[in-house]
């Protein structure tokens, strides 16, 4: 069977647990960007861990199925509809052939995860069937959908079944101000001490660049460095670093002005300075940011950043055993 | 070789929960790019579990690991262990020596770099000719002879897939160091050969950039569809450690490595070859003089 694409909303694009292991040749890690509601998603409906589905973003697609089949819609609030009539999110929901599903605008959250029994089946590239735009490759066709993208679908597994629902295993809810816990480190020690102080009190507004590359955030007062003599080969603004690689996740501020967290299409390095590390729990936050959604970014050591992801993981634990054939 | 002594211990730092970022020096040197690829090179053979991207760049290298298999702490302990250990013998390697064309001064990158004058610190001039000047070079012949004599390291791999950093195998004094654009362009040929700070670099794909621009090379670098002979591998062609060395060519040779290119059956001089951080140190003109010899065949 095959999902044909009839509108492809804003940044639609098939995903999956992502591509690790080439990132010392550039390649990024990929991947859906809140990777429990894609878990969620693929759990639903009875899918490997890994099987890709439809990531969209602030405007969902206009899908139609050329054959019966299983879906869940995961990921930010908005109505999700089959043939115009709304149906729940959270839930595997079976369809027939012709129906289409369309969606409401997303009241909180910025991205939605479509999976569907069976799995996107795109090739693998690269050990991952995650699109990455920059090096045009993986997904389908290297690239975001367009209209009439027409997008195969592989063979269901024994346990799909219509009307299974999400466990309430606490999930954070979703907000439109949310807390960011970041590990400092990296080049946090190029700040001026107040400075790096400031960061973390005052809140700060996604601006309108907000994608898979990164999240850029505005509002707050502009970053000042230690002065120095420029190390050979790293630039003369004090921000500048001999080009080195950037941790997923790692905050970096070009010239001190705005702060931006990498996200998993990123560029894998380069010369600017990063001021720590979003901690791996909340980076599935950070994706369901709108622009002009707040954050505060809240200072953690180490051991609070373990306890959170042991944490997360306990909660994804949950949710396998709840959806567990 | 006046190169300044390394830090004796690097710098580790956490970055989050997943990655390990170890800073070998602030300042760009061989020494520096060597000590870091020595223990990528330790790490990568020591097979830790856990462990998921062994990334060498310039004079740092970063580590991703799952804490959930290997503690940060462990992680850590295991690569200043390295550290110490590591030995004279460490700073050789076998790699490979490439000659990669180049059509310096080309009408794609100048078409480009005319639409972005107002990004450049030198709007009344040319990229080269602006790097010739504050480089004290007489002509931009002079420049062009002096980027492509000497061989080139690739002491990183990234920024975009498949996109390599080079650093020139010459003493300080004699580096090319250019800033980069005041702001970057949205548009970079493909395949564009660009510099900023101490570094050339290939621009593997077409988008954004803010190094200057001095030619192309018609050699593609980075190929998903891995149609060349030299992507059988991999679709990412350069590697950290690669040796290149660039050849001027003109318009007309160019044109027929398109050509080529078009038609599948391109080809590049690949050769092996032993490298030793001290003997190159020792002498590094003889040293690069049979390099050159090893690529060229004589």
């Amino acid at each position: 069977m095959a999902i044909e694409v009839i509108k492809p909303g804003l940044a639609t694009s098939v995903q999956d647990a992502g591509r690790p292991g080439y990132y010392h040749l550039g390649i990024p890690l990929s991947g859906a960007l809140d990777q429990e509601s894609y878990l969620l998603a693929n759990l639903l409906v009875g899918n490997d861990e890994g099987a890709a589905v439809i990531e969209c973003t602030l405007m969902g697609p206009e899908l139609r199925f050329d054959a019966p089949a299983l879906i869940a819609v995961t990921g930010a609030q908005a109505a999700v509809k089959v043939n115009g009539q709304e149906v729940p999110g959270n839930q595997s929901i079976a369809v027939q052939a012709g129906d289409t599903l369309t969606f409401g605008f997303m009241k909180l959250g910025a991205r939605s995860f479509i999976a569907v029994a069976g799995g996107i089946d795109v090739p693998v590239m690269l050990g991952s069937r995650s699109t990455y735009g920059l090096g045009a490759f993986g997904g389908f066709e290297g690239r975001k959908l367009l209209a009439g993208d027409k997008l195969p679908v592989g063979t269901p597994s024994a346990h799909a079944r219509a009307g299974q629902t999400a466990p309430d295993v606490g999930r954070p809810a979703l907000a439109k101000d949310i807390p960011l816990r970041v590990l400092p480190g990296l080049y946090f020690h190029r700040l001026q001490e107040a400075s790096g102080k400031r960061f973390f009190e005052e809140t700060w507004t996604v601006a309108s660049e907000a994608d898979r590359i990164g999240y850029r955030y505005k509002g707050g007062t502009a970053l000042e460095f230690l002065p120095r003599t420029p190390p050979f080969g790293a630039g003369d603004d004090p921000s500048n670093i001999v080009d080195a690689g950037y941790p997923y996740g790692s905050i970096q501020v070009p010239g001190g002005r705005e702060p931006i967290i990498l996200q998993r299409d990123a560029v894998s390095g380069g010369g600017y300075a990063t001021i720590g590390a979003v901690i791996s729990a909340d980076m599935d936050r950070v994706a369901q940011m709108q622009p002009n959604h707040k954050a505060q970014f809240v200072a953690v050591d180490m051991a609070q950043a373990l306890a959170a992801r042991a944490e997360r993981k306990q909660r994804l634990d949950a949710m396998r055993a709840a959806l567990a054939p | 070789m006046n190169e300044t002594t390394l830090p004796s211990q690097a710098r580790y730092t956490f970055g989050g929960d997943e990655h390990l970022f170890v800073e070998i020096s602030e300042e760009m040197s061989l020494p520096a790019f060597f000590k870091g690829m020595a223990i990528c090179k330790a790490l990568r053979e020591r097979a830790v579990p856990g462990v998921t991207e062994i990334c060498p760049a310039n004079a740092a290298y970063l580590v991703r690991f799952d804490p959930d298999i290997v503690a940060p702490e462990e992680l850590l302990s295991i690569l200043v262990e390295l550290e110490s250990g590591l030995g004279a013998d460490d700073m050789s390697m076998e790699t490979r020596i490439i000659e990669i064309p180049v059509l310096y001064n080309d009408p794609w990158t100048h078409e480009t770099l005319m639409r972005f004058r107002e990004r450049h610190q030198d709007p009344g001039s040319t990229d080269i000719e602006y790097a010739a000047r504050i480089n004290r070079f007489d002509s931009v012949d002079d420049f062009i002879t002096a980027h492509a004599s000497a061989p080139w390291f690739v002491s990183m791999v990234g920024f975009v897939a498949g996109l390599p950093f080079l650093y020139q195998m010459v003493d300080r004094p004699r580096q090319i160091e250019v800033p980069k654009y005041l702001s970057p362009r949205t548009d970079t040929p493909k395949q564009t050969l660009g510099y900023g700070g101490c570094f050339s670099c290939v621009y593997s794909v077409r988008g954004a950039g803010g190094y200057q621009m001095f030619g192309v090379t018609p050699a593609p670098i980075f190929d998903p569809a891995q149609k060349l002979s030299y992507f059988k591998d991999l679709m990412v062609f350069f590697q950290p450690g690669d040796i290149v060395k660039w050849k001027p060519i003109d318009r007309a040779e160019y044109d027929r490595q398109i050509a080529q290119v078009e038609a599948g059956d391109y080809t590049l001089q690949i050769k092996p070859v032993s490298f030793s951080l001290k003997d190159f140190m020792a002498d590094p003109d003889g040293y690069n003089q049979e390099l050159l010899k090893v690529l060229h065949g004589n």
